[in-house]
């Protein structure tokens, strides 16, 4: 990708943003029409500048489910709760309100509401309806979003459009029913289960049906797809190109997980999940017009805070059914931040002219790009310690600048399936294979065991950037490789061998 | 003629909502169906909605202790195949490749 200089809406970024995170998906962002991007501005999820300053929570109202994936267990309750993927309590209608409103009036900067399962929200048409019905009334000020298989979409659209809805997420794994009869073994239907290809078909094309009638209603739709090595690697590319077509404003591959312990049919059947190498290529595939933003999160469904950031334990229904909030004053203080935060967004980013790296130091012109996994917390710092770090964001440094590939996480991707159990070994094997080919990890501290374990497997931990703006550090490290001999001829040759 | 949830039940609510006797409840350790309240479903629908939408084989039985979703009939793995499968996991398979 060619690092481009941007000027959005008056904001003017001079090289040292617009080879940062921030410029590449801004620049995916001027590509989209007006109000689609007015749409994505505010939204932690989708907006790479956006999620700096705002946040999502989830509520889980919804546990039923109206079909069967092959990577899902179905048992969210799992027994240790403070890991990704396990939601604790499923909340009734009005328990999900009084959490959002408690949320919204301590956490200003939280403007989007999810409801993503723990099974399907769709699925659960009373109670998803009803968490939005009295939030619409209630908090005018906070967007609502929801995620859905796509069985149940096309006949809820009308009900939908009558809340302050402002985007969708379909899982579309396939649009081939014989690829579909694969990951899909039953689905319920009509007050019947429907089972293998004529399964597939009906719910292939009813998400096609709910992704068209969407976009004429003006709604943002999102495509998540699970990669599934063998089954639906390549057909994804299809997926891809027929999702856009009709609309969807970005397609967001996600990797299997399929650990046997979570007792999935793909876990059981050893069906694996992509090497980070797929995953990356299948992503720079679908990426095409360069409308996919690879930061989006696989966050934890019941998740509250800014993205990336756990918060969830400040608010267990104990905690919140004692809280008396008053909506209408928390609303007018929400506003009073929303628009400190506007006017900070809206300044003259500050000007920080960093020279193209090849100029500074002629040795890079024999050098290779270097991918680096970076532990943050938000707020575009190196600024998370290495332990807590469920997701790392995957940047690329090269002769060019420094760019973000990805976030890659070692936790969930739907809302279903919950994590089971992982021992230390078995957690950092796991961390270990989200770092794949990447050279360098960099954190805010890291403990001595885990240093020698990344060191072990050749991988550098560096927490001498800590707190430091994250493409500033990443840009340091690249320089200090480069002046450690790490890209000459010799060390190549090395590193062949090791190979 | 009642159904009944026994203990393979994973606690996933679909059930629930689809009864048209509003005769399943949530309730600990696993879901339960009130046995004078079930119909299984004849009057209202071709099929009892609770099994055919049960994610988890053998979790609904009828009055004779019979699986309505037995072992294979929804993953497709047979019982025989289920077990291979069970001891092979605990033999120390890569499931990832790592690079
Ligand atoms: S992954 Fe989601 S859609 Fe699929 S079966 Fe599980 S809850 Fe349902
Ligand atoms: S068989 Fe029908 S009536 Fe009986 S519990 Fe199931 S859904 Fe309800
Ligand atoms: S659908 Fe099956 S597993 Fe889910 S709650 Fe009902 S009986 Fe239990």
């Amino acid at each position: 990708m060619a690092i481009t200089v941007l000027n959005q809406g008056g904001k003017t970024a001079l090289t040292g943003c617009a080879a940062s995170s921030c410029g590449s998906s801004a620049d995916a962002l001027a590509q989209l029409p007006a109000a689609l991007r007015a749409k994505i501005n505010n939204h932690p999820c989708f907006s790479e500048d956006a999620h700096h300053h705002y946040a999502r929570m989830h509520v889980a109202v919804a546990p039923a489910c109206n079909i069967q994936c092959h990577y899902c267990n179905r048992k969210y309750d799992c027994s240790n709760e403070s890991r990704p993927g396990v939601v604790s309590e499923v909340l009734t209608p009005d328990q999900a309100v009084k959490k959002t409103l408690a949320v919204a009036a301590a956490i200003p900067q939280m403007t989007v509401l999810g409801i993503a399962g723990p099974g399907d929200p769709l699925a659960n048409p009373a109670r998803t309806f009803e968490t939005f019905r009295q939030l619409t009334a209630k908090a005018p000020d906070i967007k609502l979003c929801v995620s859905t298989n796509g069985l149940a979409l096309p006949e809820v659209i009308d009900e939908l459009c009558q809340h302050n809805i402002e985007h969708v997420t379909i899982t579309i794994n396939c649009v081939d029913p014989d690829i579909g009869a694969q990951i899909y073994p039953w689905i319920f239907w009509n007050h019947r289960r429907i089972k293998g290809r004529k399964a597939a078909e009906i719910l292939i094309a009813q998400q096609q049906k709910g992704l068209e009638l969407l976009v004429a209603q003006g709604i943002l739709v999102k495509v998540n797809s699970v990669l599934i090595p063998g089954i639906n690697d390549e057909h994804l590319k299809e997926v891809s190109r027929i999702v856009k077509a009709k609309g969807a404003f970005l397609h967001n591959v996600m990797p299997l997980i399929s650990e046997p312990e979570h007792g999935t049919f793909y876990g059981l059947t050893g069906q694996r999940g992509p090497t980070s190498a797929e995953l990356q290529t299948l992503q720079d595939a679908c990426a095409g017009d360069m409308r996919m933003m690879r930061h989006c999160r696989q966050c934890r469904a019941d998740a509250v805070g800014m993205l990336g950031e756990d918060r969830g334990q400040e608010f267990t229904l104990d905690k919140i059914e004692q809280l008396d909030v008053d909506y209408a004053a928390a609303m007018v203080q929400r506003a009073k931040v929303h628009a400190a935060i506007e006017a900070k967004r809206a300044a003259p980013a500050p000007i920080t002219p960093t020279a193209p790296l090849v100029t500074l130091n002629p040795q890079f012109r024999t050098s290779r790009p270097v991918l680096m996994a970076v532990a943050s917390g938000g707020g575009g710092l190196v600024n998370q310690h290495f332990g807590e770090a469920n997701e790392f964001l995957i940047y690329e440094a090269s002769s060019r600048g420094v760019r973000l590939v990805g976030a890659r996480t070692a936790g969930r991707y739907c809302h279903g399936p919950a994590q089971c159990d992982d021992s230390s070994a078995q957690r950092f094997a796991k961390i270990l294979r989200v770092l794949a080919g990447c050279e360098v990890v960099l954190c805010a501290k890291i403990g001595y065991e885990p240093w020698q374990q990344l060191e072990a497997a050749g991988i550098i931990p560096n927490s001498e950037h800590a707190l430091e703006s994250i493409e500033t550090a990443v840009a340091a490290v690249y320089q200090e490789l480069s002046a450690n001999g790490r890209f000459s001829a010799a060390a190549v040759a090395t590193q062949r061998r090791s190979a | 003629m009642a159904l009944t949830i026994i203990d393979a039940c994973v606690n996933c609510w679909a059930c629930e909502p689809l009864c048209p006797q509003q005769a399943i409840h949530a309730a600990k350790p696993h879901f339960y169906i009130d046995a004078t309240q079930c119909s299984e479903c004849s009057g209202d629908f071709a099929d009892p909605q609770c099994a055919s939408i049960c994610p988890v084989e053998g979790a609904i039985v009828d009055a004779a202790g019979i699986a309505l979703n037995p072992p294979g009939s929804l993953t497709g793995i047979t019982p025989e195949r289920m077990a291979a499968l069970q001891l092979k996991r605990h033999a120390p398979t890569p499931l990832h490749v790592i690079e």
